[in-house]
């Protein structure tokens, strides 16, 4: 495949994403994976969860995955793509909402949708987690990390970076694979 | 009526996001928020939240949506730009730094291992995350079964999907319109 067709590829791929992205970037990881794992065989399942690991360790807002694929896949330019790809949609419906939000804001029609997205929302979000930890829980250790970690997540106010540090200072030691 | 300042310069709008995207380790919107509303005063907690509103409703990372609506209201088409470049310059940088160091060193088992360590607490974020979002969904059962139903259509059964949300949503919204209290 040509590189012009392979950054056009993911333009198309992420600006769909795009669009689909409601309740945020993790709401399409399966549909992310299934795309850039299964369809275009840019990388394997554990590159896919390595990248996402990888964006974790990162700064700012979330969809940074997005950017580490495209750089994997097509270098700088393959990054520019992918995150411009996946911004633009969205943030062009943003910029026109804005204006209409005011006039709808209080409609019955919208908070019936808005109620009505969120449990396909919640339903997506379990399904990213499910095919991340399908992933990276092939050691028995690993899996403890997910599980352990998951309890402190939720249960303690521990902060998130911390948890992800101490993970990867317990594999480094190697012994949880 | 609280005495509004004036409204940030295209400078400021950058230099403020760049701020939150340089800073905003694991959740961004808090950071954004502290920025917006708590540091330069350029909208009020209340106008924020009403805005915030908004960017749930539609695609996309909130925080980026929050960054455009917040840039286009200032300064149109230009400070949406603006902003949004300022929130993702330093992120963007960072992560491909990341990636570069991760090539180079990542065939190492100190650094394989400690990958597979980083990844499984990757996962863990998502779930915890999904749980939080899942579990006002317990008491109503017609949103848990649409959650289930969405789980199995992507993560069993590996359908596409562009045609599972919009039917999902639809399906949801004739429900919870046919059931609500």
């Amino acid at each position: 495949m040509s590189n012009a067709g392979t950054l056009t590829d993911l333009a198309a791929v992420f600006m769909q994403l795009s669009l689909l992205a409601f309740g945020g970037t993790n709401s399409v990881l399966p549909e992310m994976q299934r795309q850039v794992v299964e369809v275009h065989s840019w990388l394997t399942a554990r590159e896919f969860a390595s990248l996402f690991a990888l964006a974790q360790a990162a700064p700012g807002p979330n969809m940074l995955v997005v950017t580490l694929i495209g750089w994997r896949v097509a270098a700088l330019p393959g990054a520019l793509i992918t995150t411009l790809g996946v911004a633009g949609p969205s943030s062009v419906l943003t910029f026109i909402g804005s204006g209409l939000w005011y006039r709808f804001r209080d409609a019955r029609w919208r908070r019936l949708v808005q109620v009505g997205l969120m449990p396909v929302t919640g339903g997506l979000m379990m399904a990213s987690a499910a095919l991340l930890i399908r992933t990276t829980s092939a050691e028995w250790g690993t899996a403890a990390i997910t599980v352990v970690a998951t309890a402190l997540l939720l249960f303690t106010r521990l902060h998130p970076l911390l948890v992800l540090g101490a993970a990867a200072a317990l594999g480094a030691t190697g012994m949880t694979t | 009526m609280p005495d509004t300042p004036a409204p940030p310069s295209l400078l400021a709008l950058f230099l403020g996001f760049l701020s939150v995207g340089m800073v905003g380790f694991g959740g961004v919107l808090p950071w954004a928020r502290r920025m917006v509303v708590e540091q330069r005063r350029w909208m009020t907690g209340a106008e924020f939240t009403d805005m915030l509103g908004l960017c749930q409703f539609l695609p996309g990372g909130n925080v980026m949506n929050v960054t455009i609506a917040l840039g286009a209201r200032f300064h149109g088409a230009a400070g949406a730009v603006t902003a949004f470049t300022g929130l993702m310059a330093a992120p963007v940088a960072s992560v491909i730094a990341l990636g570069v160091v991760y090539d180079r060193y990542g065939g190492l088992p100190v650094v394989r291992h400690a990958f597979a360590g980083l990844a499984a607490a990757a996962s863990a974020l998502v779930l915890a995350n999904a749980l939080k979002i899942a579990a006002p969904l317990r008491s109503r059962p017609v949103g848990l079964g649409i959650a289930v139903a969405t789980f199995i259509a992507i993560a069993v059964l590996r359908l596409p999907l562009p045609p599972v949300l919009p039917a999902m949503a639809a399906l949801s919204t004739l429900l919870m319109w046919q059931f609500r209290r």
